[in-house]
């Protein structure tokens, strides 16, 4: 437990930003609300008397749906705003909506965006709570956070733990969230991905690379298979999805080499028979579920630390 | 109105005064320039601790006009440069219509004739329209006025259609500006490739983007005598095949602005788009080897490449602002701070990269203090230290990454043909 | 600083708690014991094993955390830590004995109310304090105290428990 820890940032913007004291209290935080999610009564009156905006401007069902949950259960009143992206240089920018919401008193902004930074660029405009809900290739930062939760949980500790990141890196808001909040707490990282999906500098974040499955495997205690959107990512490289299949995804077989006790993630949705068979997500070591029951936990306690912090400083 | 500008260190380059002196101004000219001058009924200044010298000339400006008036125009760039105490631009062609034809460069000096308040030289296309495919016709836009040729915004990415324009150049060594960038290597990139931009989730553009199109510029430069300036300079590798082609005779010279020698790519962090620009702000050694080539003199001359944009295209997300920095007004400040009192250049360095040496490039008779010629004449302190506020910004467009910065060396006076502007 | 019980009289206090408990309640099992963190938790461990060793039959025991039910969230400068709530059997049908430190203004108990019946629907809820001190803002009373205390809105009652502090006394102290 992190003792007499004080949150004070009025935003969560991504992993990279946060000290692993910062993640560790958020984890914490979450246990309470993992409770609570177990009750008959599941809402709590903590945020009462507080509207959430949830600001979608690429679709989502999963994330939004989930931050939805959890802002209910938190008490917070939510409206949800499904966002054209305007075109570039006509029409209302980010900052105008962030500013026209604000005037409706609106204390917690959750923004899902397609271009990196948005949130960042919110951040500095308004002095509303920003929560980034995933911003293009950068950061998706409850994502990672509830999977660190699942893998602490799972494995009592992260520290020393081997984490194995596989799939789309380049394309991976998940993976780059994963990597800061994994390294901070002093995991060791491996991230594995055909040579055309890793980012070319991918070193320099202090991880392993590979292109070899089974060296992400071998050793693992978590791996998190990421969505392989195929027809983006590598259709060039690999003329067929069995193909990637049988170079990268995750079968039974593979499995059956690696830790006996490994958890298997994956943020979802799963391609079933790409990055991941069937029997591998539906089996013992799969903990897909548990993690996005997870995530109601860890985004009512980031709801609830951002929304407590009084000096709404931009940070 | 005469003009007597008392006890400041007067700088002239070309004629190698660097020394306390009196100038007085008189009739639009340079009267003279001595020891304890006196002028009856002149307007005296008394500039003890300041530096005069001549009207800064900026070759790589953009200021718009026709066609993005609500960005700049001819009227509100001439007062951000004689701000920043700027008296020549080289206004780039990319408007609307660009620059391509000697119609429309005549219209544009119409404007130049009416509302240029320094002296405004037009550059005109290298291809129409800009498509990088059929040269214009050079003889006709130099007949209207255009000091020099680039499809700056663009590269000119075909090395067949390089290589025609400097076929046409011929013995009349016109003057070329490449704006260097491979867009089939920066394609859809937004800053410097590197760690910075894979942790961002942002595409790069690689510095061999640069280099490749400066290496074969270089290369065609010299095969056919030709004259070509490489627009502002980013990368090492630029630097280095500049200092080698200069070695080899080649007739190349080279620009830099302030932000390439002040920033780098560290900045994007912060996902504010005034940190966004073509080429995009590198890394250390890059800003360190740009430093060094302005010392050793591969670099030639400062160049703003001032690029106003309005609100809405710059105060947005990263990926979708547009490129460009305004840059008159923060130019002699920034290169102070970071040539001068780095020990690049002394003062008589920074005024000459700033004045004769793009003046020497574009080919006007600008830059130098010579008794009796035009009076374009900046008087600034070299120590005042100002706060660049945004309200104080004379430039139509707000989008400068150095807003509430604490910049050292304000320009005091500038004279435009023997009269103080403001 | 003056000491209002030592370590001999709170355990005393607590055995005499324990009796009053069971001289209301035929069979332990029909109620249970709810500690308020942080140091309600404690007394009520006590409880339990005081009630459990005179009757010789077990007593059910629940910690709550009431944080997220404060009236002033909205008030105080940073979220406070939040601990997990461990009620791990059904309250409904029983009644329900709400433990805790110092009974003052009310506000603490009455945010415990709400969150308890979040849990279930008990057949009544007491409370059981080792102080009073009085000034009560709402119209809440103890049915178990430890002792009556009238103080000052400027004095300060501390409970220092040895699971968690370093002494075991309850002392006045001026603000």
């Amino acid at each position: 437990m992190t003792k007499n820890f004080k949150w004070n940032k009025k935003d969560l913007l991504g992993l990279e930003y946060l000290s692993a004291e910062e993640i560790t209290h958020i984890l914490d935080t979450a246990e309470s609300f993992k409770e609570v999610t177990t009750r008959d009564i599941k809402k709590v009156p903590a945020l009462r008397g507080k509207t959430a905006a949830n600001l979608f401007y690429e679709p989502s069902t999963r994330t939004r749906g989930s931050f939805e949950i959890a802002e209910k259960r938190l008490s917070c009143d939510v409206v949800n705003m499904d966002m054209k992206a305007s075109s570039i240089t006509k029409g209302e920018t980010l900052i105008d909506t962030g500013k026209n919401l604000e005037a409706l008193k609106i204390d917690i902004f959750v923004i899902r965006h397609s271009n990196p930074g948005a949130p960042n660029i919110l951040a500095r405009n308004v002095s509303a709570s920003i929560i980034n809900a995933g911003d293009g290739f950068h950061e998706h930062p409850t994502q990672a956070l509830l999977d660190l939760f699942t893998i602490r949980e799972k494995l009592g500790k992260i520290k020393g733990k081997n984490v194995s990141i596989i799939g789309d890196i380049t394309h991976s808001r998940v993976a780059r969230s994963n990597i800061w909040g994994l390294k901070k707490l002093g995991a060791n990282v491996t991230i594995c991905a055909p040579k055309i999906i890793l980012p070319k500098f991918a070193k320099e974040f202090g991880v392993k690379v590979t292109d070899k499955i089974d060296v992400a495997l071998k050793d693992a205690d978590a791996i998190n298979v990421l969505r392989m959107q195929f027809e983006r990512d590598i259709a060039d490289a690999f003329p067929s999805k069995e193909e990637y299949f049988n170079q990268y995804g995750i079968s039974e077989e593979r499995l059956k080499k690696a830790k006996k006790n490994i958890v298997v993630m994956h943020p979802g949705p799963i391609n079933r028979g790409i990055e991941m068979s069937s029997e591998v997500a539906d089996g013992k070591n799969s903990v897909i579920l548990e993690q996005v029951t997870n995530g109601i936990a860890i985004r009512m306690a980031v709801l609830y630390l951002v929304a407590g912090v009084k000096n709404k400083v931009s940070s | 109105m005469k003009y007597l500008i008392k006890n400041s260190t007067v700088i002239d380059p070309k004629n190698n005064i660097n020394e306390v002196l009196d100038v007085l101004i008189s009739n639009g000219k340079i009267k003279q320039i001595g020891k304890n001058l006196k002028a009856l009924g002149a307007k005296t200044i008394n500039a003890k601790g300041m530096i005069t010298a001549p009207g800064f000339v900026d070759m790589h400006v953009h200021f718009r006009q026709p066609g993005f008036e609500y960005k700049e125009t001819i009227l509100s760039g001439s007062l951000s440069a004689i701000k920043g105490g700027v008296t020549s631009v080289a206004v780039m062609p990319n408007t609307n219509p660009v620059m391509d034809t000697s119609e429309r460069v005549e219209n544009l000096q119409k404007i130049i004739k009416k509302d240029g308040k320094i002296n405004v030289f037009v550059l005109g296309c290298i291809t129409r329209e800009q498509k990088g495919e059929n040269i214009t016709d050079f003889s006709k836009l130099k007949s209207v006025g255009c000091v020099g040729f680039t499809d700056d915004g663009h590269c000119v990415n075909s090395a067949k259609v390089m290589e025609k324009a400097f076929e046409k150049s011929g013995k009349r060594n016109l003057l070329f500006i490449s704006h260097a960038e491979d867009t089939s290597l920066s394609a859809g990139g937004v800053m410097n490739e590197g760690f910075i931009a894979d942790k961002l989730g942002l595409k790069g553009v690689s510095n061999e983007s640069e280099y490749k199109i400066v290496e074969r510029d270089i290369k065609l430069a010299k095969k056919h005598k030709a004259r070509i300036h490489i627009a502002h300079v980013s990368t090492k590798e630029s630097c280095e095949l500049i200092r080698k082609a200069k070695k080899q005779g080649v007739k190349i010279t080279a620009e830099a602005t302030p932000h390439h020698f002040t920033l780098t790519e560290k900045e994007c962090e912060s996902f504010n788009a005034n940190f966004k620009m073509a080429p995009p702000l590198r890394k250390q050694k890059d800003v360190d080897a740009i430093k060094k080539a302005i010392k050793d003199g591969t670099i030639n001359c400062i160049a703003t490449d001032h690029a106003p944009h309005a609100v809405h295209e710059k105060d947005i997300e990263f990926s979708n602002a547009m490129n460009g920095i305004i840059g008159l007004e923060t130019a002699l400040p920034l290169a102070i701070e970071n040539l001068v009192d780095t020990k690049h250049l002394n003062m008589m360095g920074l005024v000459c990269v700033m004045s004769y040496s793009p003046a020497q490039i574009l080919g006007v008779d600008k830059g130098h203090l010579t008794e009796g010629s035009e009076a374009d004449v900046v008087v600034f302190d070299p120590q005042e230290k100002w706060i660049y506020n945004k309200e104080d910004i004379v430039s139509k467009s707000k989008n400068s990454p150095f807003i509430g910065k604490e910049l050292k060396g304000k320009v005091k006076y500038t004279f435009v043909a023997g009269k103080l502007a403001s | 600083m003056k000491t209002l019980l030592d370590k001999e009289t709170i355990s005393r206090t607590l055995d005499r708690i324990a009796h009053e408990i069971l001289e209301h309640y035929k069979n332990p099992s029909e109620f249970a014991l709810v500690g308020i963190r942080t140091r309600g938790e404690f007394l009520a461990k006590r409880l339990q094993e005081r009630i459990e060793q005179f009757s010789k039959q077990k007593v059910l025991l629940g910690i709550l955390d009431i944080t997220l039910y404060r009236d002033d969230l909205t008030q105080i400068a940073n979220q406070p830590m939040l601990k997990a709530t461990e009620i791990d059997f059904d309250i409904t049908g029983k009644a329900i004995i709400l433990v805790d430190d110092v009974l003052y203004t009310g506000r603490t108990v009455r945010s415990a109310l709400n969150a308890l019946i979040d849990f279930g629907r008990p057949t009544k809820i007491e409370l059981a304090v080792i102080i009073d001190r009085g000034h009560r803002e709402l119209p809440i009373k103890a049915d178990y105290i430890g002792k009556n205390i009238p103080t000052s809105k400027e004095e300060k009652i501390e409970v220092r428990l040895k699971e968690c502090d370093t002494k075991e006394e309850v002392v006045l102290t001026e603000k």
